[in-house]
């Protein structure tokens, strides 16, 4: 049987071209691979090459030909033992009334769905599992840790129990973390398990990466999220990406942590919170906690993740002490806010250390006759909505208190659910309080008034409950 | 041919004043590789599966001019020695595999059935990814085939930490990670190398050096480009291999393996070998003469290489062509199928985003 030479697409988003040339006459004998003509795409004029072997038998669009649709009968290709004068071109229609005719055969077994219409979007399921903390038994001992012990802790508990996690980044085993995080890791855990890095964060987040794709469970602490700049190809690209983009085969286990945000006096390149950019990217877990307990309890959820999680933690609560209770396992759940403190005159959301802020801010409202209810958010992905929307429905009036910018920040996104799903319970608009919006400057005066501060918070919660 | 990177350091380091000469590379180096020694049955299985990669690419590059595999398509026609005659080598229980976009032939070489590829290059159901990656995005955790990356150069730290895994796992694997001339001048490839000397990985670093990184060639990219070199100042030693013979691929694939797997850390294999097609399917190459190709298609193909060997060996014209009919038929399956295999469901839009529910 005869063999069909369609008009083939030579780029992505070529639907016709030019048959500019023929380079083969009908008698030739052509092989695969020999160039059978000049086409010319939208982009560029291209070799088109034979695939079959075959005597051509008939050429139907001459060259020179104009808009030839993709997918138009162009030549016949006689097979072996076929006498190339028997073959006639294809009985329907000529090829252009084919291509005037449209699509209807041209593209035999395109998907439907490439067609006008788009296809319809199922229900996107809720997630089922918002399970809350787990209660912590009444008579459990609680002891003062700072961020940094909680943190060191939740990661020895973890690689005590499982033997695949082990620690990697810039000066975490025998300088005992930059920051002091990852002391005496080392020593129990031994080289193998804790390991120095170069300073190279692009090659480690990817080499961590490739070892959790491999079935380990590594964290990645970054000396400060501003270097993982140079390592957000891996992170979002490589780790975040990659079960989907497997159709589910492909895990990536890995934490990704260290200190986010302004830290102090270090200026514009060392002070940035990357909570927003993260909580962006589809396939990630992105966590910022505030407290110690939620530090800990957090962290070791992470590790368990079958998910690649950012872990965004805040260098000026490092040594803040806070209350954790004294269990073997404590292990909060992930993508659920928590009441900081009950409130029915307004609402303020907040994260990282945002929440001390938001804290302060109630109290003193409260000496003003505002009770003031402050939602910690602790996930940034997946974004607890029920926890803010219910606390809408009692308050009726919500600001974001948020270290860092204002554009496109996660204040922007919880005020985009507000108006899109919580319209009818608000009473008033919902205020985002942010950094100002330029990088940080150094001036101690300067940083001082680009940071966000408690009474600013203040003077928000007062304006949307009209008392300012 | 294959060459160690010390014969030619050698060579040139006779001169002992002056700072600028190369230094004698004062190091343990491995044996320079030589052709394996095929027997007749394994040189008719390297040329079954060289042709069922060319047949396949042929096939590939026709669906989509047809519009049946839409996006980037990258083809592995001219490349095929490269990871037949390496895959060739590999233990498939316990060594890992990585590679960039230009993914279909190694997975061919892996023995993953044509159909599913084929089905995922058309986006079906069918697809080893569920038709969620594409060409470009191929994965067999089950085979430790872990990609089919789209980002140029990604694999070589991704590799450098499957690397790290067999090491901290002691399960006695190497992990081969194959990038191409161009994503040899990623800086990520030079922190990947950095690391792994450093830390002693079992990792053969593979450069399919196919002379172009798109349109921009070896000469017009590279400061080095003896590319068996790049690893010199991390002490990774490099072996230039001919890629366009699969016995020489072989050969110096085990001279590599031998090294790595006792414990003397990573290892550089440039593989020099040529694309007969353009980057992808929309690069018309006029960056090269239509007579440089066929130069190449002419004195240098791999599987007409082969088809000497063969013939040398005794093997009949007749029972070549029988094995060709028989790809054929496989890759004309494998397109059908991949043809009529639904799309995926519009459920599927959803899952695989995380694994965990939160």
């Amino acid at each position: 049987m005869a063999v069909e030479i369609k008009m083939p697409a030579l780029s992505p988003t070529m639907e016709e071209g030019t048959l500019a040339k023929w380079l083969v006459k009908e008698g030739d004998t052509v092989a695969a691979g020999d160039i059978m003509a000049e086409i010319e795409t939208d982009k560029a004029t291209m070799e088109f090459e034979a695939v079959d072997e075959g005597v051509l038998a008939k050429i139907l669009v001459p060259e020179g030909t104009d808009g030839v649709k993709v997918g138009t009968v162009i030549a016949m290709i006689a097979e072996e033992g076929e006498d190339a004068g028997d073959v006639s071109a294809p009985a329907a229609d000529t090829p252009d009334k084919k291509a005037k005719a449209g699509e209807s055969d041209a593209k035999p077994a395109k998907p439907e769905t490439e067609k006008d219409e788009a296809p319809t979007k199922p229900a996107r399921l809720e997630s089922e599992a918002r399970q809350p903390d787990p209660e912590v038994p009444e008579g459990t001992e609680f002891e003062k840790l700072t961020i940094r012990e909680a943190l060191r802790d939740a990661m020895a508990e973890e690689m005590r129990a499982d033997g695949r996690v082990f620690l990697m980044g810039e000066e975490v085993a025998e300088y005992q973390g930059a920051y002091k995080v990852t002391q005496g890791l080392l020593d129990e855990f031994g080289p193998k398990r804790v390991i120095d890095t170069p300073i190279t964060e692009y090659g480690f987040a990817g080499v961590g990466t490739g070892a959790a794709m491999g079935g380990l469970r590594p964290i990645v602490e970054f000396m400060t999220f501003n270097f993982a700049m140079q390592a957000i190809d891996h992170i979002v690209n490589s780790a975040a990406k990659t079960n989907y983009m497997s159709g589910g085969q492909m895990r990536c286990p890995i934490v990704f942590r260290g200190p986010n945000g302004a830290a102090s006096r270090v200026a514009a390149q060392h002070s940035q919170n990357y909570g927003p950019w993260y909580a962006s990217v589809p396939g990630l877990i992105v966590i910022a906690p505030y407290d110690a307990a939620d530090a800990k309890g957090l962290l070791k959820a992470a590790i368990r993740s079958e998910d690649p999680v950012v872990f965004l933690e805040n260098e000026l609560l490092y040594g803040r002490s806070f209350e954790v209770p004294k269990l073997d396992d404590y292990v909060l759940p992930i993508g659920k806010a928590r009441i900081m403190r009950e409130g029915s005159d307004v609402t303020i959301v907040s994260y990282s250390i945002g929440v001390g802020l938001a804290l302060e801010a109630a109290e003193t409202l409260a000496g003003e006759g505002i009770d003031a209810e402050v939602i910690d958010l602790r996930t940034l992905r997946p974004l607890d909505k029920h926890a803010v929307l219910d606390s809408l429905k009692k308050t009726n009036r919500l600001i974001i208190a948020e270290e860092g910018w204002p554009t496109c920040s996660i204040a922007s996104e919880i005020s985009a659910i507000c108006m899109e799903e919580g319209f009818d319970h608000l009473d008033a608009p919902v205020l985002r309080v942010t950094n100002e919006d330029v990088p940080l400057p150094y001036a101690a005066n300067l940083e001082k008034l680009a940071l966000i501060n408690a009474d600013q918070i203040v003077q928000a919660a007062k304006k949307v409950c009209y008392k300012d | 041919m294959a060459k160690a990177a010390s014969s030619r350091s050698n060579n040139e380091s006779g001169s002992k004043t002056g700072k600028s000469e190369p230094l004698i590379p004062n190091r343990e180096r491995p044996d320079e590789p030589g052709r394996y020694p095929a027997s007749k049955d394994e040189l008719l299985e390297f040329y079954r599966q060289m042709l069922l990669i060319r047949r396949f690419e042929e096939k590939a590059g026709q669906l989509y001019g047809l519009g049946l595999i839409g996006g980037f398509c990258h083809l592995y026609i001219g490349q095929e020695a490269v990871a037949v005659g390496i895959q060739s080598a590999l233990d498939g229980d316990k060594d890992s595999v990585i590679t960039g976009y230009r993914d279909h032939g190694h997975m061919l070489a892996y023995g993953l059935d044509p159909k599913v590829i084929m089905a995922e290059l058309t986006g079906r159901d069918a697809g080893i990814s569920k038709g969620k990656g594409g060409s470009m995005h191929m994965f067999s955790t089950e085979k430790k085939f872990y990609g089919g990356h789209g980002i140029v150069g990604a694999q070589v730290p991704l590799g450098t930490g499957l690397a790290f895994g067999h090491k901290y796992n002691e399960d006695g694997g190497v992990c081969v990670a194959y990038f191409g001339d161009g994503a040899s001048n990623q800086g990520q490839v030079y922190e990947a190398f950095n690391m792994a000397e450093l830390w002693k990985l079992p990792i053969i670093f593979v450069i399919e050096n196919n002379q172009y990184a798109m349109g921009t060639s070896v000469n017009r990219s590279a400061a080095e480009d003896q590319l068996f070199r790049r690893g010199e100042s991390f002490r990774i030693p490099g072996i230039q291999v001919d890629g366009m013979d699969v016995l020489a691929a072989r050969g110096a694939t085990e001279t590599a393996l031998e090294w790595v797997r006792s414990g003397k850390g990573p290892i550089i294999l440039e593989m020099k070998t040529y694309r007969y097609r353009g980057h992808s399917m929309s690069d018309p190459a006029k960056y090269r003469s239509r007579e440089e190709v066929q130069s190449v298609r002419d004195k240098s193909d791999p599987i007409e290489h082969v088809k000497r060997e063969l013939a040398d060996a005794g093997v009949a014209e007749d029972d070549l062509k029988a094995i060709e009919k028989e790809i054929r038929k496989i890759v004309n399956e494998a397109a059908d199928y991949a043809e009529t295999a639904p799309e995926p469901e519009p459920e599927e839009l959803y899952t695989d985003v995380l694994v965990g529910k939160y």
